[in-house]
């Protein structure tokens, strides 16, 4: 199987899966990890966690980043990695942003969630987790 | 399908319908890996058979939307879609947001299309290097129809054309008034004029002007560019699109013109490589080799002017091999 080159810009997928209606900060991180030189395919609004998975698998990304707001998490996060495993690219680092309480986060990256940002993180922090979860991709 | 038994693994599997495999070797010819060039060439014989429709025209005139609505109206007609969908790198960090997707409707887990967004990576024109590449990709992996939607385009941007079997220049009311559609570059590669969000005051006149020009003689060997106003809210107007592109391509088998203009593609796509080829070639060796170097020291002594050392260097190395 061909893998992608490291030539080429770390390719990244920004999807909010769930029903909620707010995407400013979901847009804020696209700008940033476009600002870092990564091809940012934002896919917006209101996913299904098969569309994000879909999305992901066409787009051949190296990398998964899931704004949450609504608290649906536990049910969509989770949904998202068991896809992603039954397509054979439970490889692709997942990680998150969004409101999502201590206890839920850790139960989260214990599920696979590679990383998890809450409100006051900075961009530089979101970008370096970025890049080194790119780079690790198997 | 004869044949398919003796592909390398990757076509194989590609032709198959493996959407993994078709993303992953997308990303590769991207990214310029020269370990898919045997992928790339086994599959080019089963290039050339599906229609490749371009989308272009400014930012913001509704591309994406649009596309939506055609893929929509293709699936219930049961026919496969395939996309590659353009949007401009940084020229600053080299990133891009790719947001084409988002106007994506589609039926979960329908195989039956295929998206994928791609960045400009530093061309012109309105598309990328390997946008071209990819069509074909799209193509020998089957699909019905594939479509490439430009970037958002200025008026120089007419590479589509070098893609694309037929050109579809989106448009809407208010760009400008008719002398906009005087002049040269962009509205002279349309196949079909569309003018979307013709729901908006001003659409009327907006075709006006372009009927004139089409009157006037954009109609190019026989094939005058139909004008057809669309909306994606209401929708409407998107059978007639469709009507016109389809009328196209058949004009286009009819006149003997998919061959004619396949044929100069063609023949510029194997130019450009060569000289692309060349051009690295002989960039390096000006720094190599020391026979060169000392050419380039008379240019830069201004005893030899750039045009004289050109031709000097393409009879001696080139022109006689």
């Amino acid at each position: 199987m061909v893998r992608r080159g490291r030539t080429g810009p770390i390719r990244v997928l920004i999807a909010k899966p769930g029903l909620d209606g707010h995407d400013r900060g979901a847009k804020v991180v696209a700008r940033a990890l476009r600002d870092a030189g990564m091809e940012v395919i934002y896919a917006g609004l209101r996913q299904t966690p098969e569309e994000v998975v879909r999305a992901a698998l066409e787009e051949d990304v190296d990398l998964i980043g899931l704004s949450i707001l609504s608290g649906a998490h536990m049910a969509l996060f989770p949904k998202i990695l068991a896809l992603l495993k039954a397509e054979k690219a439970g490889n692709i680092p997942v990680f998150a942003g969004g409101i999502i309480p201590d206890e839920d986060a850790r139960r989260l990256k214990k599920a696979g969630i590679k990383a998890i940002f809450g409100p006051g993180t900075t961009l530089q922090e979101i970008v370096t987790t970025a890049q080194r979860l790119a780079r690790g991709a198997a | 399908m004869t044949g398919s038994t003796r592909l390398p693994l990757l076509a194989k599997a590609i032709v198959d319908g493996d959407r993994r495999a078709l993303a992953r070797t997308i990303s590769a010819v991207e990214d310029g890996d020269p370990s898919v060039a045997s992928v790339v060439r086994a599959l080019y014989p089963r290039t050339g058979r599906a229609p490749v429709i371009g989308l272009t025209g400014p930012l913001g005139v509704g591309k994406s939307s649009l596309l939506s609505v055609l893929i929509g109206g293709l699936r219930e007609r049961g026919k496969t879609v395939g996309v590659v969908a353009v949007d401009p790198s940084s020229p600053f960090s080299g990133g891009s947001v790719l947001g084409d997707r988002i106007r994506l409707e589609r039926k979960a887990n329908d195989d039956g299309v295929f998206f994928r967004s791609m960045a400009s990576r530093g061309e012109s024109g309105g598309i990328a290097a390997s946008t071209r590449e990819v069509a074909r990709l799209l193509d020998a992996a089957g699909f019905d129809v594939v479509f490439v939607e430009t970037v958002g385009s200025g008026q120089v941007d007419v590479a589509i054309r070098g893609v694309a079997s037929t050109s579809v220049l989106v448009l809407v009311p208010h760009l400008g008034d008719e002398v906009q559609t005087l002049k040269a570059g962009l509205f002279e590669i349309a196949d079909v004029f569309c003018i979307n969000k013709a729901d908006l005051p001003g659409a009327d006149l907006a075709a006006k002007d372009l009927s004139d020009l089409v009157t006037l003689g954009a109609a190019r060997d026989g094939w005058a560019p139909p004008i057809v106003p669309t909306s994606t809210t209401t929708p409407s107007g998107i059978d007639e699109l469709w009507t016109a592109i389809v009328a196209h391509e058949r004009f286009l088998d009819q006149s003997g013109q998919r061959t004619e203009r396949e044929r100069a593609r063609l023949r510029i796509e194997i130019a450009e490589r060569v000289k692309d080829r060349v051009g690295r070639e002989v960039a390096e060796r000006l720094t190599q080799d020391p026979e060169l170097r000392r050419l380039l020291d008379r240019v830069v002594a201004r005893t030899l002017d750039p045009a004289s050392a050109a031709e000097e260097l393409f009879r001696t190395r080139y022109a006689a091999q």
